[in-house]
C-alpha cells in the first residue's frame, strides 16, 4: 500500500556546510577582529595622546606581560617580587581561607538544611551578614588577630562562607521527597540516608555554592591584599605607588585568567555530578 | 487469614488553626481525604485500586506503606498494626524515584544493602543480577537513569522493589508517566513477572484495561473528599493472561462496562463540584 509518493526534485537541496557558516568559526572571527580593533585603537590612541598622559601603549603592555610571564619567580625583597611568587601567595591565602570556610559551611549547611526550624532560626544571621562588604571586616580582623597574614585568611573565610552555607542548606532542604521516601520504605538509618541519599542529591547545589564562594574569595583577596603587603593585590598597589601603569594592566590580566581557570574547574566539577539534572 | 487488613481507616489532613494563623487570617478547615475504609487482602492476590482523581488512592497506599500516619482505624499486616515504613513492603513509584547519581546496578544495590547489610558480597551480587535479569535489563547495569527511557527506568524501579524480597508490592500508578505503547509492553512484563513470583500486589491505577489485565480484585473508590470503597469486583479470568484472550472472556465486557459507568459517574460529579466551587 502506498501512503504517499515521494516528491521528486525537492526544492530543498542538501546544502554543503560552507566554512563561513560555522557558528564557532564566526564567533572566533568576531572575537579576533574585535581584539585587533581594540588593540589598534589603544595603540594609535596612546601614541597620538588621545588619553590621559602616562597611558602606556598596547605594545609596551604586551611586552611587559611577556617579560613578567617569562620571569615569574625572582625575589629582590618584598617590593620587587616575581609575579609567580605573588600569585602563589594570593592563592595560598585563598586556599586556606576557602577550605576553612567550606569545612565550616558544608556541615553547618547540612545541619541547618535538615531541620526547617533551624533553617528559619538561622536564616536572619545569614541574610544579615551576607550582604556585608568583605572589606568591612578588615579593621576588625586586624584588631583581633594583629597579623596581616591571618587577617587576609580571615577575610577570605568570612566572605566565602555564606554562598556555600546558603546553597548547602537549600540543597539539603530541597532534596526530592521521593528519594527520601525510597530510603524510608527500605528502612534506611538516618546516617545512611544522609550519606547515601541527601548528600549526593544536594551535591550539585553544594558545588554551585562553592563555585560562587570561590569567585568571591578571588575577588576579595586582591582588594584585601592592597592593604596587607605581598600578593597580587599588593603588587598592583606597589605599581600604583611606582606609577607604572603597564604592570598594573599585566596584573589585571593575570588575575582575570586565574579567576577564569578556578571557575572552569568548578564548572567541570558541577557537570561531573549533574547526571542529567538541570543541564 | 488475610495478609493485609484495612479496618475503618480514616485520613484527615488537619487544617491550619491556632492563634497565629487566626491573626494572619490563614485558618483552613480540616480535610477528610478518606473515611472509614475497610478491606481484607488475601495473600498472593493482585489488587487494583481505581477511582477518580483526587479520591485519596495515593493517600491510602502511603498509609499502607507507612509513609503517612493513619488518622483513625488501623491497618494490620499479618495481624501486626503498621506503624511505619518497612522492607516487608516494596514500593514502586510513579516518577520512578531512582537516584540519578547511581547506576542501575547501584540503585538496586542500595536497596539490597540497606535491607540486608550482612549479606556476603557474592550473595549480594547474585541477588542484584537475578533481579536485573527478571526485568530484562541485562547490559544496562552500568548506565545512569538519565541514559534510560521511561520504561527502562520503571523496570529498574520494579527490580529495586522486588530485590528486597518484600511480602507485598505497592505500586502507585506505576505506568502513569509512560506513553501508551511502552505502558502496554510493561503491563505484559508485570503479568509475566507476577506469574513467576505471585507476590501480593496493591496497585493504584487510572486505567480500566490495566486493572482488568492484571488484577484478581478491583477496588473501586468513590470521589473525595471523604472517599469510600464503592464496590469490589472479582476478576475471574484464568491465568496466565494476555490481553487478546481475556477480551474473549464472557465476563470482560460486563466488567468493563460497570467500571466505565462508575468512573464516568464519579468523574462527572468531581468536575461538577469543581465548577460550582468557583
Amino acid at each position: 500500500m502506498v501512503v504517499s509518493h515521494p516528491v521528486v526534485n525537492t526544492v530543498r537541496k542538501k546544502e554543503k556546510p560552507a566554512w563561513f557558516k560555522n557558528e564557532g568559526l564566526q564567533s572566533l572571527a568576531l572575537f579576533l577582529i574585535s581584539l585587533f580593533l581594540f588593540l589598534g585603537f589603544w595603540e594609535v590612541g596612546a601614541r597620538s595622546g588621545w588619553f590621559t598622559k602616562g597611558v602606556p601603549t598596547a605594545t609596551k603592555t604586551i611586552e611587559e606581560l611577556w617579560w613578567w610571564t617569562t620571569h615569574p619567580f625572582f625575589n629582590n625583597g618584598p617590593n620587587d617580587l616575581g609575579i609567580g611568587w605573588n600569585l602563589l601567595i594570593s592563592l595560598r591565602r585563598v586556599a586556606i581561607g576557602y577550605i576553612l570556610a567550606s569545612v565550616v559551611a558544608i556541615p553547618l549547611g547540612i545541619l541547618i538544611g535538615m531541620s526547617p526550624v533551624a533553617y528559619r532560626a538561622f536564616n536572619p544571621y545569614v541574610q544579615l551578614l551576607k550582604p556585608v562588604s568583605p572589606l568591612a571586616w578588615l579593621p576588625l580582623g586586624l584588631y583581633i588577630l594583629r597579623d596581616s597574614e591571618q587577617t587576609g585568611v580571615f577575610i577570605i573565610f568570612i566572605s566565602s562562607i555564606w554562598p556555600t552555607l546558603i546553597n548547602t542548606a537549600f540543597g539539603v532542604a530541597n532534596v526530592d521527597q521521593s528519594y527520601l521516601d525510597v530510603a524510608n520504605t527500605l528502612g534506611a538509618s538516618k546516617l545512611r540516608t544522609i550519606f547515601k541519599v541527601i548528600l549526593p542529591a544536594a551535591l550539585p547545589n553544594i558545588l554551585s555554592g562553592m563555585r560562587i564562594s570561590m569567585g568571591i574569595a578571588w575577588l576579595v583577596i586582591v582588594a584585601a591584599e592592597m592593604l596587607l603587603g605581598t600578593g597580587l593585590g599588593y603588587f598592583i598597589w606597589n605599581e600604583w605607588n611606582n606609577l607604572y601603569i603597564p604592570n598594573i594592566l599585566v596584573a589585571i590580566f593575570i588575575i582575570g585568567i586565574v579567576g577564569l581557570l578556578l571557575d572552569s574547574i568548578f564548572a567541570a566539577l558541577e557537570r561531573f555530578v549533574a547526571f542529567g539534572r538541570n543541564s | 487469614m488475610s495478609q493485609l487488613s484495612i479496618r475503618n481507616v480514616t485520613k484527615v489532613f488537619p487544617g491550619k488553626k491556632g492563634l497565629f494563623n487566626k491573626v494572619t487570617g490563614k485558618t483552613s478547615r480540616d480535610f477528610t481525604a478518606i473515611e472509614n475504609i475497610s478491606m481484607e487482602i488475601e495473600p498472593n492476590t493482585f489488587v487494583s485500586i481505581i477511582g477518580p482523581s483526587g479520591c485519596g488512592k495515593s493517600t491510602l497506599l502511603d498509609m499502607i506503606a507507612g509513609l503517612s500516619p493513619i488518622s483513625d482505624g488501623e491497618i494490620l499486616l499479618n495481624g501486626q498494626p503498621i506503624t511505619g515504613p518497612g522492607p516487608d513492603r516494596g514500593m514502586v513509584f510513579q516518577n520512578y524515584a531512582l537516584m540519578p547519581w547511581m547506576t542501575v546496578e547501584e540503585n538496586i544495590r542500595f536497596a539490597v544493602e540497606t535491607v540486608h547489610p550482612k549479606l556476603s558480597p557474592k550473595a549480594m551480587g547474585r541477588k542484584i543480577k537475578e533481579n536485573i535479569q527478571l526485568v530484562g535489563l541485562e547490559g544496562a547495569e552500568r548506565k545512569h537513569p538519565h541514559e534510560l527511557s521511561g520504561g527502562m527506568r520503571q523496570r529498574v524501579g520494579i527490580a529495586r522493589a522486588l530485590a528486597i524480597d518484600p511480602q507485598m508490592l505497592l505500586m502507585d500508578e506505576p505506568f502513569g508517566a509512560l506513553d501508551a505503547l511502552t505502558r502496554g509492553f510493561l503491563q505484559d512484563e508485570i503479568e509475566r513477572i507476577w506469574e513467576q513470583q505471585r507476590k501480593t500486589v496493591i496497585m493504584i491505577t487510572h486505567s480500566i484495561e490495566e486493572a482488568l489485565l492484571l488484577s484478581d480484585r478491583i477496588v473501586m473508590m468513590t470521589r473525595g473528599p471523604a472517599a469510600r470503597v464503592d464496590e469490589i469486583l472479582e476478576v475471574p479470568f484464568p491465568r496466565p493472561r494476555n490481553r487478546e484472550t481475556i477480551m474473549q472472556h464472557p465476563a470482560y465486557a460486563p466488567l468493563k462496562a460497570e467500571m466505565e459507568s462508575h468512573l464516568f459517574r464519579e468523574t462527572r460529579a468531581v468536575e461538577e463540584a469543581r465548577i460550582r466551587k468557583r
